[in-house]
């Protein structure tokens, strides 16, 4: 081989090492930028919604205040006051979660310690298949099968009511409750059971004194995600919930919670009113932001 | 006493499992029950048809829309985005902002990413109420599912894998799309699985960005409704619990349908990666 032919080698196979370079510096920053991505969605959301939702207050000249407390919502008489769904919202997750997390929490205590294996086996994965099934199908089960029952038993005219929504809700989050906490429970080491069965504890005082604390965390993880479909369900909840504007003083009554208000008037609110449902739509966010603070808290201090 | 209270929680621990799997057995079986006489081809393949009878054609094909745009733009951004955060940062403040960006999009309700999806797709990009501004919608909702099942994919890639490839002489992305991205492939695909469930069980946000319309859409630009939203329309609408159990049939089956296949996949990958 000749000298210049090494050489252009040489060349070519700088050349090729630059390029190589050139398409790892690149190749980086696209990662980076993909990365940010979530960040600037974020970003996004959080400013248009917020932007859109502070205007009335900022330019319009309406009290939050009165947005807040107000009990009358007539968009056509310029009246925006949200009480009765923040109200409605807050009985149907506290209702949802008195009902689906007691329920959730000891079928999933029961698939990981009493059910035998063959028994655990086939629940589980069906229970786990039912956390996928859209929501949207759960309020069918209770326009179809809930609503008459509650009438039935009752006797009210309409079935849309509080109560309607928390069952339906309930259902709703014990899919996911129980997946979540069968799992944290089952982490639980083997040692901390054999340790209490050795002091003489009997096994069901062993999974309430030993097995569930030491899986704690785990089961605020289940009960955090189930309220979060909870709070956030909107159709299935359109459907059982009657959507009166009134501020529920009993189970039976029809509500709106502010999900549903946002559904229901999205589709032809314009200008104001338009803008009054995204500030419906902060209300909404904050309100899943405190929850989950005060949660994270209150398992915080479990934990210590 | 306490063989009393042992017995009681006993008790109660059967009741609660026993009230659980009824409720739950109770739903899937009053939707098959309700809605199986519906079940035909021509429901399945038939067009709409206003005046009812029709099928359900138009509103599948709207489904497979949303669940093809949204995952041809999340999927790599997704995939990439979890590379950056595993291979490529440097633990610090840009990662934990990232990290909690990812986490805060994961808690966010969906009617808010609908709320966000019809001023900024709709109105402010002027996409109208389209399957496209739909599945940029759903995009951002599914976003954070693949990063966080492909970083946990990546994750379980062995560190020896990297180093062997790199002593090889390879460059970072050669390792990376010849090593690392080929041994952590099933763990992305079934979370890309999960992601088409959560796709095909959207509601509120597809409400608001897709619009109603029940009519075979002529492009990406057409409004139309997916198959949550007509089962939820023609229950509110028209109170035809026999039509929106037969669509929850159609979804349910789609759900059975991913979950086995997510589930094989991540059997199979469990085996491989135990030899």
């Amino acid at each position: 081989m000749s000298i210049p032919t090494t050489n252009k080698q040489a060349v070519e196979i700088g050349k090729a090492n630059k390029r190589k370079y050139m398409l790892e510096k690149l190749s980086s920053r696209i990662f980076l930028i993909c990365a940010l991505l979530s960040v600037i969605t974020l970003l996004l959301i959080i400013g248009f919604v917020f932007y859109k939702g502070a205007h009335p207050f900022v330019a319009g000249g309406y009290s939050f205040i009165d947005f807040i407390f107000g009990t009358d919502w007539v968009p056509s008489e310029d009246k925006f006051g949200i009480f009765p769904m923040i109200v409605a919202s807050i009985f149907a997750t506290i209702g949802a979660l008195i009902i689906g997390v007691p329920i959730g929490l000891f079928t999933a205590i029961f698939l990981a310690e009493i059910a035998s294996k063959r028994l655990a086996k086939i629940i589980s994965p069906a229970i786990q298949l039912l956390a996928g099934i859209p929501s949207v199908l759960y309020g069918v089960f209770g326009l179809a099968i809930i609503i008459p029952f509650l009438q039935n038993t009752f006797g009210l005219v309409k079935g849309q009511s509080l109560l309607a929504v928390i069952l339906v809700l309930a259902i709703m989050m014990l899919p996911t409750i129980v997946t979540v906490a069968e799992t944290a429970i089952r982490a639980v080491p083997q040692t901390y059971r054999e340790g209490s069965y050795a002091l003489g504890v009997s096994q069901i005082g062993t999974i309430f004194k030993v097995i569930v604390p030491a899986a704690k965390s785990g089961i605020m993880t289940a009960i955090v995600l189930g309220l979060g479909r909870a709070i956030g369900e909107t159709m299935a909840v359109i459907l059982v919930a009657g959507n009166s504007l009134i501020v529920p003083t009993s189970l039976t009554d029809s509500v709106r919670p502010l999900t549903t208000n946002i559904a229901l008037e999205m589709g032809y609110a314009f200008g104001t009113h338009q803008e009054m449902l995204f500030a419906t739509g902060i209300v909404l966010f904050s309100f899943i932001l405190i929850l989950n603070f005060v949660l994270a808290k209150i398992s915080a201090k479990g934990g210590n | 006493m306490r063989q009393f209270k042992d017995n009681l929680f006993r008790g109660l621990l059967w009741l609660s499992a026993f009230l659980s799997v009824a409720v739950l057995v109770m739903i899937v079986g009053f939707i098959f029950y309700k809605g199986i006489g519906l079940i035909s081809f021509d429901f399945i393949f038939g067009d709409y048809s206003p005046a009812g009878g029709g099928g359900i054609w138009p509103m599948i094909v709207t489904t497979i829309y949303t669940v093809l745009i949204s995952l041809i733009i999340a999927t790599p951004i997704g995939i990439l985005a979890a590379v950056y955060l595993q291979e490529y940062a440097k633990q610090g403040r840009l990662v934990r902002l990232i990290r909690f960006a990812t986490e805060s999009l994961t808690g966010i309700p969906s009617i808010i990413y609908g709320l966000f999806g019809a001023v900024f797709f709709v109105t402010t990009l002027k996409l109208g109420m389209s399957i496209l501004a739909a599945s940029l919608t759903l995009t951002i909702i599914v976003l954070p599912v693949i990063i966080r099942t492909t970083e946990e994919a990546l994750k379980t890639v062995p560190r020896s894998y990297r180093e062997g490839s790199l002593a090889l002489g390879t460059t970072k992305l050669q390792t990376l799309y010849k090593v690392i991205l080929p041994s952590s492939m099933p763990g992305i695909l079934s979370g890309i699985i999960l992601s088409v469930g959560r796709i095909v069980g959207e509601s509120a946000a597809i409400f608001l960005t897709a619009g109603t319309v029940a009519a075979m859409p002529d492009s990406i630009l057409s409004s139309a409704r997916t198959l949550t939203v007509h089962s939820y329309l023609v229950t509110q609408e028209a109170g035809d619990i026999e039509l929106a159990a037969a669509v929850g049939i159609v979804l349910i089956v789609i759900i059975l349908a991913i979950n086995l296949s997510a589930t094989y996949i991540s059997k199979k990958f469990n085996r491989a990666t135990n030899k």
